[in-house]
């Protein structure tokens, strides 16, 4: 019946499950929480960072997060240039609720149907060291593949917190999103700055990406079930505070874990959206919100 | 022009392009058309909340596969009694429209209080979750998906088909009608205040959350009767074909390449790019045409952001001393027109 050493596992392979989804989570964090830009794309860029661990993996050998990091250059370029569009064409003109959250969905689609006509519909894997072997720490079963994309997403995150809180940039990230007039009563143009955020934001996807098909096979339209599940750990999080986006990345890892030990995985799906109109219903603001 | 003068235009120019459909005399007119006019529907509906109120609706798959499985449903139910098809067609409809304008009512209080885009994040999410409950949901097919078997024939029309298109024509007269009715009521001035300026428009004593509400189970209520007669249509339902994303690019795509602020919009924009998806689909492949219907919708939110009724409405508004004064008017920056 009810097995002791089965919740314990749940439990923590629902912690380590967080942690990846924490980082999937901080760029939307970081653009719908702060920027206020819904970037329902997010996933979509997500599935082109593990394509590109996918592809420099396949051909090089390379190990995948070592790409990821080496390719954040590339992915805040991007960021920042579908911000310079977003801007120019949506903000500038005050229709970024209909038009704007239109243009992100075409983005989305674009990017999901472009890599089937390229890499059609067939799951795609990486090799690394640390995907085979698992931990066995008495009772409990710790599979590296996902121990150790939680511990660089937990340090990504730790660094992201950093650069917001201590730098200039950073707190200029954080002041746009209080008040513009003010950043740009002090010499600040504040769209460089929304910029520079955007960029970030889809930076992270690069990494979130290399994660995810270290943790799991990938196909193009992965990417789905994940924008349910990223917006509702931003909104749960408290909308654009990392260590809130951490924790609620974790609880809902842990009650998806629960929920497919218990009742079948193909119920888990269903928990997050549960979980969004709970909150959106109950508490807006989030478990952490002010 | 007078909504019954309308109407009896409407159902003219649908009886036309039937009896035209039969003297083509090809089966396979009436399959491509359906698909035509059914999107005609969704997009027309779509519209409702999301270019009457400003609204979007990421949804609309969820929608449509509510009305398409509350078909199946009542299908499998009446299977065990060996009597297929004794339920009518209309019936159908109204039921699956009243399970999907249930659902929009329910998703619509719980989140449409908050700023729109969680509304929209919300009905995105919904999709996933009822795919979800049809997939661990045996008795409609589960994972396996579900065969309908429609009947050969049908009294007057001949092939089934036929019946089908008949049926679809007459919800996309409807559809078109209340949209136009909308438009010129009280409410379609309501819808517009949301869209212009929700908090001006709560100041000023609009009750805004039910014109929203109400918005949301027209849409609806459209959406899931455009997906009741599906199953007939397609035999066998699966839930990844139900609940694909197409759905909602489409829905979404056509009135904005259209035109949002007017009914006329999403037809011109359905006509338009449902047609071209028909003969890209057979010419070239059903991917391709997908990433062409992105790429248009994606190019026309930034370049023409009044859809094609708006580059019309520009271009027959042009002046003569907008061409030889300096003070040329630049129409992309000009405001929706209310």
């Amino acid at each position: 019946m009810f097995s002791f050493d089965l919740l314990i596992n749940a439990v923590v392979s629902g912690i380590l499950i967080g942690g990846f989804y924490a980082a999937v989570t901080c760029g939307v964090s970081l653009a719908f929480g702060i920027l206020d830009i819904v970037n329902i794309a997010h996933p979509a860029f997500i599935i082109l960072g593990s394509y590109v661990a996918y592809i420099v993996n396949a051909t090089f050998g390379f190990d995948p997060i070592l790409t990821a990091v080496v390719m954040l250059p590339a992915f805040y370029v991007l960021g920042a240039g579908i911000y310079q569009i977003y801007y120019v064409s949506f903000e500038k003109r005050g229709q970024e609720s209909l038009r704007g959250l239109a243009f992100f969905f075409g983005l989305l689609f674009i990017t999901e149907v472009s890599l089937v006509l390229y890499f059609g519909v067939d799951y795609r894997y990486v090799d690394a060291p640390y995907i085979g072997p698992t931990w066995h720490l008495g009772y409990l079963d710790v599979p590296l593949r996902i121990l150790v994309p939680c511990l660089v997403s937990l340090i990504l995150i730790a660094a992201l917190q950093l650069v917001l809180t201590r730098s200039f940039i950073g707190r200029a990230i954080m002041a746009v999103a209080q008040d513009q007039l003010a950043l740009r009563l002090m010499a600040v143009d504040p769209i460089r700055i929304k910029r520079i955020a955007f960029g970030i934001s889809i930076a992270t996807a690069s990494l979130a990406g290399a994660f995810l098909i270290i943790i799991q096979p990938v196909e193009p339209s992965v990417g789905r079930q994940y924008i349910g599940r990223v917006f509702a750990i931003c909104v749960l999080g408290g909308m654009g505070s990392l260590p809130g986006t951490v924790i609620a990345a974790m609880l809902i890892g842990v009650v998806e874990s629960l929920t497919s030990t218990f009742y079948g995985p193909s119920w888990a799906p269903a928990v997050s959206f549960g979980f969004l109109l709970l909150t959106l219903a109950v508490r807006p603001v989030g478990l952490f919100g002010r | 022009m007078r909504t019954p003068l309308f109407l009896l235009i409407s159902l003219a120019i649908a009886a036309a392009v039937f009896a035209a459909t039969i003297a083509l005399g090809n089966d396979y007119v009436f399959f491509a058309g359906y698909v035509v006019l059914q999107y005609v529907v969704l997009s027309t509906a779509w519209n409702i909340l999301g270019g009457y109120c400003g609204y979007v609706n990421f949804g609309t798959a969820a929608f449509f596969a509510l009305g398409a499985y509350s078909t199946v449903a009542v299908y499998k139910l009446i299977e065990a009694d060996e009597l297929p098809h004794v339920v009518p067609m209309p019936v159908l409809m109204l039921l699956g429209g009243l399970v999907s304008g249930v659902i929009g009512l329910g998703m619509g209080y719980l989140t449409l209080r908050l700023r729109g885009a969680f509304f929209s994040i919300a009905t995105l999410a919904l999709a996933v979750v009822l795919e979800t409950l049809v997939v661990n949901w045996d008795f409609v097919g589960g994972s396996r998906g579900a065969y309908i078997i429609r009947p050969e024939e049908i009294a007057p029309l001949g092939n089934y088909i036929r019946y089908l298109f008949l049926i679809m024509l007459l919800l996309t007269v409807a559809a078109l009608t209340i949209a136009r009715l909308i438009e010129r009521s009280r409410l379609g001035y309501g819808f517009a205040t949301i869209r212009d300026d929700e908090m001006a428009a709560e100041a000023a004593g609009v009750p805004t959350l039910r014109l929203k509400l109400i918005a949301t189970t027209i849409s609806g209520t459209l959406m899931g009767m455009a997906g009741a007669p599906f199953p007939y249509y397609i035999g066998y339902l699966q839930p990844d074909s139900t609940f694909a994303l197409d759905y909602a690019v489409n829905s979404i795509a056509m009135p904005l390449i259209g035109g949002t602020t007017s009914w006329i919009g999403p037809l011109i924009g359905t006509l338009l790019l449902g047609s071209l998806q028909q003969i890209i689909t057979v010419t070239i492949s059903s991917a391709v045409n997908l990433l062409i219907v992105g790429a248009l919708l994606v190019a026309f939110v930034i370049v023409a952001p009044n859809g094609i009724v708006g580059l019309v409405h520009t271009y027959l508004q042009r002046k003569p001393e907008d061409f030889v004064g300096r003070r040329r008017v630049d129409a992309d920056a000009a405001e929706p027109a209310p």
